[in-house]
């Protein structure tokens, strides 16, 4: 077990988790600040040990495209990139989506609008929570703070995304994927052989054996009384994802008369201002959503009884205070604090950020 | 003699492929669309990989391809089909993977998907359904429309300074190392009917050979995005179509 202890970068985490997970197939463009994943994965050479194929794509839109194609198929697949790529995947993750398939996205985000910067942001919450391509869908998001959630999150993600037939993406960003940390790699697990596949995705174009119904696998019904069946199902499944699948942490949050929420690597410079404040005297705890959708709309909304003000701390505009603002629905005050296209906040500028806004 | 003295199995001389699906079939007459899925059928059948075939169908009138073939389907995005392709193939070699696309489909929109995948030589078939114009959408000029063809979208005529020229895809992926067959067909006579056929099995078999990739382009009709009947649509491609697109083997490697 000591032997599977290592030194490694969040990218370089997530490339070994898929090996050891069993991922059928990665598909992926190089991209700063995430391409150590695709890096990491020809090197380790997972096709001669594991058969698992990786190919580097002619674009992130093919990368995402493949994806389809080999979900598809029923196999586990995964696609990773940074922001401007994970915009172009946008069409395919929407077909993805309208076709139900389980797969894993990973997005370690930079500063944007734009081609931006290659530092690190959380600027895409809005794109990854509220739709980002076409139609009525939702993506099941995880939100990394450490080396270790890298790592465990690809075998998380797989399982929620399998669960309810729908895509998975994780959430870093340029902090979690380049940063170096100790991490416990998970076990090797075997990939699924062709009978499990075929047992657990029944759906799955395999090859159609007599007797059976032909397998499509499509978004598309031009009958608009149908297409509207389809979105009540989706819409249905989300339900039922939001009602169990809502994950969070909390830290010093029992006595608590203020409330920090942050996720990623915001989360993470947060747990050192909730030490400072409370060496000052400051009644702070921090609420870390580890699920970005489904939201814990209603764990926040619990808190707007207790506390007497709530701080959303984003590396970003404010994005995720408008999902809190609903959740607490008024009830007590609610600011944003973030720096922007690429700037990484210290806990000394949040605490007085909290000082000035809600103290 | 009563007609249930002739129909008896011994006098068949031919009959619907097993493969195809009695659904009625949205394509308009005269359209290649319903000979070009037949013959796939046929040689899907024939190669006994009724059980291991995974079409990739495309957006454009080929989109409902998944009706008519009693196989395992993937409905991909405008463009996207040969990507898509590329994971399902290499994620089960066993398998045998074909594209299904139109001029639009393949060489506008996924150009780059199209070009990729066969620099690649990923064993799967592209089956290229060429009518130089977009069908589905009602007749808009494609990348193959012919310079001075009318469309909805070039109402005077394809104008090369304005819209430039008619893109021959299918000699530009035969330059792929990739590709081991790039073929043009058409299914406008029987005797063209029975060489495409040949052409198609031998793409095939190439991809459960491990070979590369196999391109088989079928120069054909749109009488409904032409407006001229089927007999006159025939007449016109053998007229303006076969000389800009000339039938025969681009690309055969054995």
């Amino acid at each position: 077990m000591e032997d599977d202890i290592k030194l490694m970068k969040g990218n370089e985490a997530v490339a070994h988790a898929a090996i050891r997970y069993g991922v059928d197939g990665y598909f992926g463009y190089p991209i700063t600040p995430q391409s150590e994943i695709l890096e990491t994965l020809t090197v380790e050479k997972p096709w001669k040990t594991t058969g698992m194929v990786v190919l580097q794509a002619e674009s992130e839109v093919a990368a995402i495209n493949m994806v389809y194609g080999g979900a598809g198929t029923g196999k586990r697949v995964m696609t990773s990139s940074s922001s401007p790529g994970v915009s172009l995947k946008q069409e395919g993750i929407s077909y993805i989506a309208g076709a139900e398939l389980p797969c894993l996205i990973v997005n370690v985000m930079r500063g944007g609008p734009g081609l931006g910067t290659i530092q690190p942001s959380q600027a895409d919450y809005f794109q990854t929570v509220k739709g980002g391509g076409h139609g009525d869908y939702k993506l099941i998001t995880l939100a990394p703070y450490s080396v270790q959630e890298m790592a465990d999150f690809v075998g998380l993600g797989f399982e929620l995304a399998f669960k309810y037939s729908n895509p998975a993406i994780i959430l870093a960003d340029g902090i979690i994927g380049q940063m170096m940390e100790k991490v416990v790699l998970p076990p090797f697990l075997p990939r699924k052989t062709e009978a499990e596949i075929i047992a657990e995705t029944p759906w799955a174009a395999q090859g159609k054996p007599a007797g059976r119904k032909p397998n499509v696998i499509t978004s598309l019904e031009l009958d608009a009384s149908k297409m509207e069946e389809n979105n009540i199902r989706f819409q249905a499944k989300y339900k039922k994802i939001s009602e169990n699948e809502v994950r969070y942490e909390e830290f010093h949050c029992e006595d608590a008369e203020y409330l920090l929420v942050a996720f990623g690597s915001s989360a993470r410079i947060c747990q050192k201002v909730v030490e400072n404040a409370r060496n000052e005297g400051i009644k702070l705890g921090l609420l870390r959503p580890i699920t970005l959708w489904p939201f814990p709309t209603e764990v926040i909304n619990n808190y707007a009884s207790k506390v007497k003000g709530i701080l959303s701390v984003e590396l970003n505009a404010g994005q995720m205070v408008e999902d809190i603002r609903l959740a607490v629905n008024g009830k007590v005050k609610v600011e944003h604090f973030g720096r922007l296209g690429g700037i990484v906040f210290t806990p000394d500028e949040i605490l007085e950020a909290f000082k000035q806004k809600i103290r | 003699m009563e007609l249930c003295d002739i129909i008896k199995p011994e006098n068949l001389v031919y009959k619907k492929p097993e493969l195809m699906n009695d659904a009625p079939m949205h394509y308009c007459p005269g359209c290649s669309h319903g000979v070009i899925h037949k013959l796939i059928a046929e040689v899907i059948v024939e190669m006994g990989m009724k059980e291991k075939t995974i079409g990739i169908s495309p957006v454009g009138c080929a989109v409902f391809a998944y009706n008519y073939l009693d196989i395992d389907w993937i409905e991909a995005a405008h463009g996207r089909a040969p990507a898509v392709a590329t994971a399902s193939k290499r994620l089960n070699p066993e398998k045998m993977v074909f594209t299904y696309q139109g001029d639009g489909d393949l060489a506008a929109i996924g150009t780059a998907e199209t070009i990729h995948a066969a620099n690649r030589g990923e064993n799967i078939v592209i089956v290229f359904v060429n009518n130089a114009i977009y069908g589905m959408t009602g007749g808009q000029m494609s990348p193959t429309t012919l310079e001075h063809m009318s469309t909805s979208t070039t109402p005077y005529g394809r104008d090369i300074n304005l819209n430039g020229h008619p893109l021959k895809i299918s000699n530009l992926l035969a330059q792929l190392e990739g590709t081991c067959l790039v073929t043009r067909q058409s299914v406008h006579t029987p005797a063209a009917v029975r060489k495409a056929k040949k052409m198609l099995r031998k793409a095939f078999e190439n991809s459960m050979m491990g070979k590369g990739t196999s391109v088989v382009e079928f120069v054909s009709t749109c009488s409904s995005g032409w407006k001229m009947t089927p007999a006159q649509s025939n007449k016109w491609m053998e007229e303006h179509m076969f000389p800009a697109y000339p039938l025969g083997d681009l690309k055969n490697v054995d």
